[in-house]
């Protein structure tokens, strides 16, 4: 989900392009870079990288912090209407580490001499990007299950090769998360299940009403057909990305319809089917108009994401002027005594 | 394979962005170190932004421990930290090639991150 | 629709329902800065805070519900409780019920419920009820926690800009008509002061205003003057707010009546 950023950015990278002439050292740290690569050593935050190596991390990492802490708004949509008391529980601290997951990126993105201000104000000005599966509503209390059953589980097969991301701080930010994710999607797969198995009729059609809206959004999640992402090649030659869109969709249909067996709900797909000769699901054409419209800022919910954010960002202005001014305070009271 | 943080290699202070950072009138960025009640060392875990060190220590154990009890957190402000420059590789850390098992290359990737 | 449960009148059920119930509109409130916190640290620490108090009101609710059924009612769960009682049975001091505001509000209000909180989960420590012992033994450490959080915002606001100290003069303005309900006594706290379940809140007011009045004055601010003006949340005579906050937080249990979620 987190590369798709990467493959619906516009072919950059060419105002990056080697200068004509290069410095013999630049040369020697740029080989000994590449050396580090392929034998599979990481990065850390003060070795010397390629500049579009840094650039491209920067915007992978902030869009990947981005879509965590917009990611907190579909699902906080839920939290005051939760149908139990633990329900709440398990949702608020779902979205509380949501919330987590976006400062651990953002923390590494810092690394990388961009400053939290700037990140922010990449997104709010649209400059910067996060996963559109965020961008559709959530009409039901069963797009809380479904939404941890197949959005967290398309993320948990983005984020785990990330874990071996060749810069350091961004795989350990990963391995972290990784850890505190696992119980997302076991979580929201058990509430379906809860519905589905003990639940009442219009129960069952809730469940099924929801993972008939979420299931396309979902396979999308893991950006355009490999044939039409332009980046991936250079992601892949640095360690970044791992594993292609098309092989990691696969990856997903192939859990996911089996899950689906043991939920009892039907896959909103009529070519969705078991191929034997290749062992793998095949399964229905995918809607990439759709995709780019959503991406390109007119899915059902881009603006009244984008604006929440920042309402909340600007109505919090005062509070982070009033901390600063405070501390200043505290300073000068401790040097003159 | 998890790429643990060996000692002395913690990610340095960004430069520019800090003061970029206080003319904008950014909380200040503090570093984050954990020790867990079993542990024996405050490892790095990663950093936040807080506005004084009373909130930094708070934030630090919300965001890093979920308030586990036992836990000891040392903040530090990220400008207040200074590291060897990996530059410097060969004299300072060449003593040390022949102990792999330093480097985080010498462990296995835990299984279950093979695993999808 | 479902329609709503009935609780036993018993003293010392109610005296629980006010703990739980007032612990439960605390979170939900709290619960609404869920996305929207002036910085992606603060939103953490605002959550964490909401948790702790569902956790408390769960605890409490749920040895509520199994007390009526000690007492020769009928059991109740923390759900029932919490999701099928009509809004003139919910006990919680009108103050928790008030809209969210804004961050000064917000942290102000944390503080001078997690003081009283604090206070009396202290004292409850001892109580003649093992079980709300317990739960008080885990949840005095966390109103603790939420009384340093909250007390060194309302410090930072009261004395940071012109602005925010603005904010957290009207928010007190806002708050403190609704704090005498808090230490108001009555039959209740003297029939659960005297079988051992639970002090007179009452009897926790000068320790409160000691500590709450240390925090203010810290933030440059000072306790105003006494009103006449008494909120009846603890009695069941709610403002207009709690009607929306239990139409929202009981919709889908009332929607979807005997549903297993």
């Amino acid at each position: 989900m987190y590369t798709q950023a990467m493959d619906t950015m516009p072919k950059d990278g060419r105002d990056d392009a080697p200068k004509a002439v290069r410095s013999a050292d630049e040369m020697a740290r740029q080989q000994a870079f590449d050396a580090r690569i392929d034998a599979g050593d990481f990065i850390e935050a003060k070795d010397w990288m390629p500049e579009h190596y840094r650039k491209t991390l920067v915007r992978q990492i902030s869009q990947h912090a981005h879509s965590e802490i917009v990611g907190m708004l579909p699902e906080g949509n839920w939290i005051s209407r939760a149908p139990t008391l633990k329900r709440k529980a398990i949702l608020l601290a779902k979205v509380q580490d949501e919330a987590g997951h976006g400062l651990y990126l953002y923390a590494a993105a810092e690394t990388l001499g961009t400053s939290r201000d700037q990140l922010v104000e990449a997104l709010h000005s649209g400059k910067a990007k996060y996963s559109s599966i965020f961008n559709y509503p959530t009409l039901t209390w069963a797009d809380m299950g479904t939404i941890g059953w197949l959005v967290d589980g398309a993320a948990i097969m983005n984020q785990v090769p990330l874990c071996r991301c060749s810069y350091a701080p961004y795989a350990r930010a990963m391995v972290r998360i990784c850890r505190e994710e696992s119980f997302h999607q076991r979580q929201g797969f058990e509430s379906l299940l809860t519905m589905m198995t003990k639940g009442s009729d219009a129960q069952k059609a809730m469940v099924q009403d929801a993972v008939n809206r979420w299931w396309w959004p979902s396979l999308m999640m893991f950006g355009p057909p490999d044939s039409e992402s332009p980046n991936s090649e250079q992601s892949m030659r640095w360690g970044i990305k791992r594993i292609s869109n098309d092989d990691l969709r696969q990856k997903f249909v192939d859990a996911t319809a089996e899950q689906a067996k043991i939920l009892g709900v039907a896959l909103p797909d009529p070519d969705l089917r078991w191929n034997e000769a290749r062992g793998h699901w095949d399964f229905g054409a995918i809607d990439w108009r759709e995709f780019w419209q959503v991406v390109g800022g007119d899915g059902p919910c881009n603006r009244e994401r984008l604006a929440a954010r920042v309402k909340a960002w600007d109505d919090g202005a005062w509070v982070r002027e009033a901390a600063l001014a405070h501390a200043a305070k505290q300073d000068a009271l401790r040097e003159a005594a | 394979m998890s790429p643990a943080v060996t000692p002395g290699t913690i990610p340095g202070p960004p430069a520019e962005p800090m003061a970029r950072g206080r003319e904008k009138n950014e909380w200040p960025l503090w570093e984050v170190f954990v020790r867990s009640k079993a542990g024996l060392d405050h490892k790095h875990c990663g950093s936040l932004h807080a506005a004084d060190p009373q909130m930094a220590i708070q934030l630090a154990r919300d965001v890093y421990t979920r308030r586990q009890e036992g836990t000891s957190v040392w903040v530090v402000r990220s400008d207040q930290i200074t590291a060897s420059d990996p530059g410097d590789k060969p004299s300072y850390f060449d003593p040390m090639e022949d102990k792999v098992y330093r480097h985080p290359s010498f462990y296995a990737l835990p299984k279950s991150l093979d695993h999808m | 629709m479902s329609s709503s449960i009935t609780v036993t009148s018993h003293p010392s059920v109610q005296y629980l329902l006010r703990i739980g119930d007032t612990c439960l509109i605390l979170a939900q409130r709290l619960a609404e800065w869920s996305g929207h916190a002036p910085i992606v640290e603060e939103d953490i620490a605002l959550s964490n805070m909401a948790l702790d108090l569902v956790g408390q009101a769960r605890a409490v609710l749920t040895r509520t519900g199994a007390m009526e059924a000690e007492l020769g009612g009928e059991a109740h769960d923390e759900d029932q409780l919490a999701f099928l009682r009509d809004e003139r049975d919910f006990r919680n001091c009108t103050i928790v019920e008030l809209p969210r505001g804004d961050f000064a509000l917000t942290m102000l209000r944390i503080c001078a419920l997690a003081i009283f909180l604090k206070l009396l989960w202290q004292r409850l420590e001892g109580s003649a009820d093992e079980e709300l012992a317990a739960i008080a033994g885990k949840a005095v450490k966390e109103a603790r926690y939420h009384q340093e959080h909250s007390s060194g915002w309302v410090v930072r606001l009261g004395d940071g800009t012109a602005e925010s100290t603005l904010r957290t003069k009207a928010a007190l303005e806002l708050l403190w008509p609704y704090v005498a309900e808090i230490f108001e006594a009555d039959a209740i706290d003297d029939a659960a002061a005297g079988i051992g379940l639970g002090p007179r809140w009452a009897d926790l007011q000068d320790e409160w205003r000691r500590e709450f009045g240390t925090v203010l004055s810290a933030a440059g601010l000072e306790l105003p003057a006494e009103r006449a003006f008494l909120s009846t949340g603890k009695a069941g005579r709610h403002s207009e707010h709690l009607g929306y906050v239990l139409a929202e937080m009981q919709f889908l249990q009332r929607a979807y009546p005997g549903g297993v979620w």
